[in-house]
């Protein structure tokens, strides 16, 4: 009766392979639901572009290997500025005129700009995708005994890790994020006190824009660099921002990658529920603790 | 006040408004002859037919001259989305409504099962290019339809069975979970137990999968010589680039993709695709006949065509010629004048329609070159052998179809 379900458990070293990969996919969704958290949670904005900054992020990495000849290192940071200061430059002709509107609005503008953005790259790169290769220096992989671990995999997960330690570090510990988390609760107050609040809030959405792109960047060697990938991954990101809570950056990471792990473990036992079990978990999740499990209520 | 005024003016539209339409459509339904291009126009399947197979009929219809027994051919196309309730719901209003006569192009077996439970219910001809699906002439076979340029089956017998007879013999699948996946599946596992293999399991991942590391990491540990890619498009790509990352060739398995397309290989580029074996019925450089037409396909779309955006010319030429031949568009009076008529053009030579509604033609095995072999973009294929027809859409288990006697 229950064959839909595998059953029969795999042995312990296919299961840490297992557990492994789904780390590696929880990275992402950490880094991705970062930006989502810091942009929400310092701007009050919803926002949908998230999906097709990410994309923007992986073409800007290709075009800079194709047209350019830049390798993969430094595309790790140019990718960021440039897809950063478009973010900004569409925060300043765009939603700068929506903050004090329900956050309805702002999650349809965005919407809007991703489907155009998006419809302007599928119209001239089509759906499939171009190729890109992962580096020299990360090509290859690490036999761990019970799996190979390609290298390149292993970089993602640690270098999400210090991305997002670094963000919260930066937010939580320094001066700037303190003007930044005071400029949230207070404008009117911190303005008086000398600070450019307006400029602040633009340099905030273009951190959270980089940081979708930069999670593009990594994203390009491994999955196809399609102005798809922005679609396919959004719903899940928004998923595990509600989760974690919004507007909490130690809920988004944490969530993404339990939710990660979760979601590879799915994949062992009922892989043709893989691309639900996060929207059950968010489901209930908003049936008991509306606000997430990190969030505030507001 | 403002609320009578309303209701007034929406039960006057309501009595006037839709006779009117009713008769401008009824009488433009007469005097024009329709074809409508449903197709995956943004996802997933959107480069091996989409826009291109929407430039392909165009091309047909101005080929044929633009009108066919003093009516004018219109084309119109929309985009299914890959949702079986978009496709149908698109099929019945422009059967219903919009007087479109066949529709086409067709991808994703799932909407083209649903639109053709639609086109049975009409009576209306629909011409599948696009999807896979072995079903669609097998148990849920239809009078009206007909399934143009390759099936599961066919499929099967190509690279199946040449993989399997090159000493692949046991086999894990990693499938996409729905109509086409499980198609291409079961008939796979006919021909590779036909031929003395064993299948030792499968992985069912979810249509529109990014992240193939799980599956692929399931078909290591089984150890089979072969893992066979049961999806198409997007997933196949992923999946032969991830399993490049996972080593799983340098580890002595074997890939094979059991539905791939041109498209697919020059997204995913030479030096990954290189020496992977495929079955198709077209490719663009076979022959002068290919090469002329394809560059005009080219010059159209910037893209050389893949076998299901040629496969939709070759089918709206057959059936306007049909439809010149029987001075009608009933589609029972076009179908049978086009199963007793050959199909000769740049694409297939003596293809025969079944009772069934598929058409059986000459498959080919082709191999992707090496990047050294390759003069330049496009340039992927050299051809292996030649299935024939008979052999490439022989059913190792018989034909379901009512149509079909005995």
């Amino acid at each position: 009766m229950f064959n839909w379900i595998h059953l029969t458990i795999p042995p312990a070293p296919a299961m840490f392979a297992q557990l492994l990969v789904g780390l590696i996919n929880g990275s992402f969704y950490a880094m991705l639901s970062l930006g989502l958290a810091v942009i929400f949670g310092m701007l009050n904005i919803i926002n949908f572009t998230h999906g097709a900054q990410y994309m923007l992020g992986a073409f800007c990495a290709w075009f800079l290997l194709n047209a350019l000849g830049i390798g993969y290192w430094p595309a790790l940071i140019v990718a960021p500025i440039v897809v950063g200061i478009f973010g900004m430059a569409m925060e300043r002709v765009f939603l700068r005129w929506i903050y004090k509107l329900d956050h309805v609005y702002g999650l349809l503008l965005t919407f809007g700009l991703a489907l155009i953005i998006e419809g302007l790259f599928r119209q001239q790169y089509g759906s499939s995708g171009q190729p890109y290769t992962i580096p020299t220096e990360l090509q290859g992989a690490h036999n761990l005994g019970f799996m190979f671990l390609p290298n390149y995999r292993a970089w993602v997960i640690v270098a999400s890790l210090a991305v997002c330690c670094g963000t919260w570090f930066a937010i939580e510990r320094t001066r700037l994020g303190a003007y930044l988390r005071a400029a949230t609760e207070n404008p009117v107050l911190v303005q008086a006190f000398g600070i450019n609040v307006p400029r602040m809030i633009t340099l905030t959405y273009g951190a959270g824009v980089g940081l979708a792109a930069l999670a593009g960047v990594m994203a390009a060697p491994i999955y196809q660099v399609s102005p798809l990938m922005g679609t396919n991954i959004i719903n899940i990101v928004f998923a595990v921002v509600v989760i974690g809570g919004m507007g909490s950056i130690v809920g988004a990471v944490v969530s993404g990658f339990t939710l990660g792990l979760i979601e590879g473990m799915t994949k062992v036992f009922y892989p043709e529920a893989s691309s639900t079990v996060i929207f059950v978990i968010m489901a209930l999740v908003l049936l008991v603790k509306p606000a997430g499990f990190f969030g505030r209520a507001r | 006040m403002r609320v009578f005024g309303f209701f007034v003016l929406s039960l006057v539209t309501a009595l006037f408004g839709t006779p009117l339409f009713g008769t401008a459509e009824a009488q433009t339904a007469k005097d024009t002859v329709k074809i409508g291009v449903l197709a995956d126009m943004s996802g997933l399947y959107a480069d091996l037919g989409g826009p291109g197979s929407v430039a392909s009929v165009q091309m047909a219809v101005a080929d044929f001259g633009g009108t066919v027994n003093g009516k004018k051919i219109e084309v119109v196309s929309a985009d299914h989305q890959n949702k079986p309730d978009v496709g149908s719901a698109i099929a019945r209003q422009w059967f219903d409504e919009n007087g479109v006569d066949m529709i086409t192009d067709l991808t994703t077996s799932s909407v083209a099962l649903a639109v053709q439970e639609v086109a049975r219910a009409k009576n209306k001809l629909i011409i599948v290019s696009g999807a896979a699906s072995s079903d669609l002439t097998g148990k849920a076979c239809a009078p009206t339809a007909l399934h143009w340029t390759y099936n599961t089956v066919a499929l099967a017998n190509g690279t199946g069975a040449a993989v399997v007879k090159a000493g692949g013999d046991t086999w894990f699948f990693i499938t996409a979970d729905y109509a086409f996946g499980h198609a291409l599946e079961r008939d796979t596992t006919a021909v590779v137990t036909g031929n003395g293999g064993k299948v030792l399991g499968s992985v069912k991942a979810p249509l529109n999968t990014s992240d193939f590391s799980s599956y692929l990491l399931q078909a290591q540990s089984s150890k089979a010589k072969v893992i066979g890619l049961a999806n198409a498009g997007g997933d196949t790509i992923n999946s032969i680039k991830q399993a490049a990352e996972f080593g799983i060739v340098a580890g002595g398995q074997k890939l094979a993709g059991l539905l791939v397309f041109l498209s697919d290989i020059h997204s995913l580029g030479l030096q990954t695709a290189q020496g992977l074996q495929l079955t198709e019925s077209f490719y663009w450089d076979q022959n002068d006949e290919t090469r002329a037409w394809s560059k005009r396909f080219f010059d159209k779309t910037q893209r050389e065509p893949t076998m299901n955006q040629a496969g939709v010319y070759g089918a709206t030429i057959a059936y306007l010629n049909a439809v010149k031949a029987t001075n009608s568009l009933d589609a029972p009076t076009v179908i049978k004048k086009m199963k007793e008529t050959s199909i000769n053009d740049f694409m297939t030579k003596n293809g025969k329609i079944g009772e069934d509604g598929m058409v059986i033609r000459d498959m080919y095995l082709f191999e992707v070159k090496k990047p050294s072999d390759s003069k330049g973009p496009w340039d992927y294929y050299k051809q292996i052998s030649v299935i024939p027809g008979a052999q490439a859409y022989k059913r190792p288990n018989g034909n379901e179809c009512p149509l079909v006697k005995g």
